[in-house]
């Protein structure tokens, strides 16, 4: 697995100034996961966790437990005399199924009875619950179910064996004699048998075990199996799971801000009077820009409706701010890229190569700034204390989160403390390493504790608010040069881009080599076809003043969109079959070629397609793409009808994620990322006149619907290698599949995203 | 003040006649499974129904509920058609991040109350105002198909 994240825990260092003893943050690290569970179990002597919270409001999934919760033999489940088992999730749920993920390695070890399996978020404690793959408490990278593949079976197996040795215990029985299965330890030679809760008080007294055996695949009962219910399913079909927008504190206010209208404006003057002669507005704040949160003017108020009213009476003047355009952006990276850019890749010689005689193809792509659009917009219940805050949020980077907190309110990390709660959707949007939106949260309680109001303050956005609150997918442009040979082989690739970086500033320093973000140049970077002289070069300018984030798949959202299209450019030049040139050309990434031969066979690529209606034609594209360790393989499958409108009839999927974990969630999270990724090719654009957004919401940012939506076929690679993430490598391919298969009907070629609604 | 009679139950809220039954909802009844997703009746989020239609409850004030009845997600399984659509949903695991599922459900429910057995193309009618950001929606339309099969 890739290691996405190896710096983080020194950034954290050098940016949280508050931080009380680093060296014990970095510790985490190396600790093994069997030293952090006894360091853990020191820490909580044989205690059930509690953090004190108030129960129904305390983290995602929480339910009551009819049986006291004796057993708790890490930090990672408990079990109670109810016979239930509760996994404590240290990645968020938003969506992606992790919480059902990190269940099922857990219930998969302890053999326990999945009916009573339940999930709830950790808490912000990066001690305990540190993603492996970052050093710090967080959920992205599709990194979840790799990082904890062995750690949350770990926990599992140790529970199972106190279990039997407690059994053993009381029966004056051999170990080896117990079996379990099902929540349910029974030794066939005694007769004797009994429930998980049943044991679970003996077992809490019991030592835990330094070394466990885990499972063998060929004995995995639920990893694996094709259909293993979520385990969030329920609490999201009847109105009962609670999201931030959903958590009410007694005495709790509403609070919704005037935002600015372009980035990095500050408040001038303003007039609330309006706003206060509304009944039920209590105050209303102004606040403080961070480096990374809004300046502007909140309403408070008893409730949400009213925070709203009041906040669009407000008068607020503005003043500065980044008054350029995204054809003013697009124009300054196009005059940049007349320069070499900084080098990403370098095989052998492409400007020797590019002099050589062949077919040279010069072309330029551009992609713009998205929005993550999540359903839920950006919010945040802040409840601030003498010396600390508490948090509901439902968010993916708690490490970071709460070290910029505390930073801001210059407390210790600990002192902030951190609700984890459904997010509803995400997308990379609520990994924010600024904490922005929960800093605004934060600004604005600070605030209305100056005027006296010492409430719990939940800050809420509006769609148009979330719209316009920038964290983009940054726009980038790419010029390219492809040169083939006689023969129609690519000789020489020559990749130019422009784009925000993501990492700079942030002093992630392993994510910067040579001056190059690597998650700018992510996905073509690492272009696996064989091309002798193949160069990637990086423009990274430093004036654009609008906040870009990561989103779904990172650089692979418009790198896998380029590569693809590039190479498929090539093949149909050449005069080749898109897939069998491809394949030709992965000799060193077979599992590319793997799940490229997969979706073809699926999507029977050599057979014709179905004919089309009189006066509409049919075609198809192919894009195969690696993003997180994970290789996911596409067929769209097109109508393009006479006046030049087209539908996406059906996209055949293969992925290659290592060990299928759970098969329902990966192919949910296929259709999904299609789904993400479809939205963004035919709809996508945040665009800026004057600095100003001018989109606000979903009419006019278009999001994908029903009737949009194709079949989708979706096949798993059979594979014995470590599992890899699935939230976000679904997302790469759709694009430029789709691109290449209009092309196949019209002979023309799309560069530039989203794609006109008529070709 | 006005009273709404939300899932068979009458209930007193405050506030003025012109608040959108969605914050009614939310905000005085404590009846959450209800989501705000644009506040302009663009992505469904909010769908209850009231007298058994489908309406976007973030730009429906309180006053035209008067002497009608609201069936939120939180009753969802009060009628045959809801419940078959609120046991198709589970069946197929039709959720991820779950936020747009309750506007979703209300507005499956509503087709299949009038529609028991719809095609593609009336599901993409009566469907298509209700937006899934995580794009749920090959689930949907199958759950649809199922929960019809119990009708």
């Amino acid at each position: 697995m890739r290691n996405r994240f190896p710096s983080l825990v020194r950034t954290h260092r050098a940016h949280a100034d508050a931080a009380p003893d680093p060296q014990a943050q970095t510790q985490v690290v190396n600790l093994s996961t069997d030293l952090a569970r006894r360091r853990f179990l020191q820490g909580m002597g044989g205690l059930t966790l509690g953090v004190g919270l108030t129960p129904w409001l305390g983290r995602a999934g929480r339910a009551s437990a009819a049986g006291a919760e004796v057993f708790a033999p890490n930090a990672f489940l408990r079990i109670g005399t109810d016979g239930s088992v509760t996994v404590i999730a240290k990645h968020m749920e938003m969506g992606q199924g992790a919480h059902t993920g990190l269940a099922t390695l857990v219930a998969e070890e302890l053999d326990a009875d999945w009916a009573r399996v339940r999930v709830e978020g950790a808490p912000v404690n990066t001690k305990l619950y540190a993603n492996l793959a970052f050093g710090a408490q967080g959920t992205g990278g599709s990194t979840a179910m790799a990082n904890s593949w062995e750690q949350m079976r770990r926990a599992g197996a140790t529970a199972r064996a106190m279990l039997v040795a407690a059994a053993a215990q009381q029966w004056s029985v051999p170990a080896a004699g117990i079996t379990v299965s099902e929540g349910v330890v029974k030794h066939a030679a005694s007769g004797r048998s009994a429930t998980f809760g049943e044991l679970a008080q003996a077992a809490s007294a019991l030592p835990v075990p330094t070394e466990v055996t885990l499972k063998s695949p060929a004995e995995f009962k639920l990893i694996g199996k094709q259909k293993l219910p979520r385990v969030d399913t329920f609490a999201k079909t009847n109105g009962t799971a609670v999201f931030t927008q959903d958590i009410k504190l007694p005495g709790m206010l509403v609070a919704i801000a005037a935002h600015p209208p372009r980035f990095g404006a500050k408040v001038k003057s303003f007039d609330a009077a309006k706003a206060k002669a509304i009944p039920g507005v209590l105050a209303v704040v102004q606040f403080e820009a961070t480096p990374s949160s809004f300046a502007g003017v909140a309403v408070l108020a008893k409730n949400t409706w009213v925070a709203r009213q009041g906040r669009d009476a407000l008068q607020v003047q503005w003043e500065g701010g980044y008054a350029k355009g995204s054809e003013a952006i697009l124009a300054q990276y196009r005059e940049a890229l007349k320069q070499p850019g900084l080098m990403a890749r370098k095989d052998g010689n492409v400007d020797a190569a590019l002099a050589r005689p062949g077919k040279l193809i010069e072309a330029e792509y551009s992609v713009p700034f998205l929005a993550h659009a999540a359903m839920e917009p950006m919010n945040c219940l802040v409840k601030l204390e003498a010396d600390g805050a508490e948090l509901w949020n439902g968010e993916q980077w708690q490490t970071i989160d709460q070290m910029n907190i505390a930073k801001l309110l210059g407390v210790a990390p600990e002192k902030v403390r951190i609700n984890q709660l459904y997010a509803g959707g995400s997308f990379g949007r609520r990994a924010n390493p600024h904490s922005d939106y929960l800093l605004e949260a934060v600004q604005i309680a600070r605030a209305a504790r100056a005027q006296g109001i010492s409430a719990p303050v939940k800050m809420v956005w509006t769609r148009e608010d979330d719209m316009r609150g920038g964290h983009y997918r940054p726009l980038y442009l790419h010029q390219t040069r492809l040169s083939l040979d006689a023969a129609g082989q690519p000789q020489a690739l020559q990749v130019r881009m422009a784009g925000q970086s993501i990492i700079a500033g942030l002093g992630f320093d392993a994510f910067i080599k040579d001056g190059v973000d690597q998650t700018s140049v992510e996905g073509m970077a690492n272009l696996p076809y064989d091309i002798p002289n193949l160069q990637v070069e990086l423009y990274t300018p430093t004036d654009v003043g609008v906040p870009i984030q990561w989103f779904r798949s990172v650089g692979s959202t418009q790198n896998g969109f380029v590569g693809e299209a590039l190479i498929d450019e090539a093949a149909t030049t050449a005069g080749k079959d898109p897939v069998a040139y491809r394949r030709a050309l992965l000799s060193k990434h077979l599992r590319h070629r793997g799940v490229l031969d997969l979706a073809a066979e699926k999507a029977e690529w050599t057979k014709p397609l179905k004919p089309a209606a009189a006066g509409e034609k049919r075609g198809r594209g192919v894009a195969v793409h690696e993003a997180f360790g994970t290789f996911v393989a596409q067929v769209v499958e097109v109508t393009v009808k006479a006046d030049g409108s087209f539908k996406v009839d059906r996209i055949v999927c293969a992925v290659d994620c290592g060990v299928a974990i759970n098969p329902d969630v990966i192919r949910a999270q296929m259709e999904g990322g299609i789904g993400y990724g479809l939205s963004v090719a035919l709809h996508g654009a945040i665009t800026l006149k004057d600095g100003v957004v001018e989109q606000s919401n979903f009419h006019d940012y278009q999001a994908l619907r029903i009737n949009e939506m194709p079949a989708v076929e979706v096949h798993i690679m059979p594979s014995a290698e470590k599992p890899t993430g699935v939230g976000e490598p679904g997302v790469p391919p759709v694009a430029p599949a789709l691109a290449n298969a209009l092309f196949q009907v019209t002979g023309k070629r799309i560069r530039t995203m989203p794609i006109p609604d008529k070709v | 003040m006005a009273t709404l009679n939300v899932n068979g139950k009458d209930h007193v809220v405050s506030g003025s006649d012109d608040m959108p039954i969605l914050w009614a909802l939310r905000d005085e009844l404590q009846m959450t499974g209800t989501k705000y997703g644009c506040g302009m009746a663009l992505c469904g989020a909010c769908t209850v129904l009231l007298d058994g239609s489908p309406i976007r409850s973030c730009v429906t004030p309180v006053s035209v509920a008067a002497g009608k009845k609201i069936t939120t997600i939180e009753a969802v399984a009060s009628t045959k058609a809801g419940q078959a659509v609120q046991t198709a949903w589970r069946a197929l695991d039709v959720v991820q991040c779950g936020y747009c599922q309750s506007g979703q459900m209300m507005s499956a429910t509503a087709l299949l109350s009038q529609n028991p057995h719809p095609s593609d193309a009336d599901i993409d009618a009566a469907m298509s105002g209700n937006v899934c950001r995580c794009a749920t929606y090959v689930r949907i339309r199958a759950a649809i198909h199922e929960a019809g099969k119990a009708l």
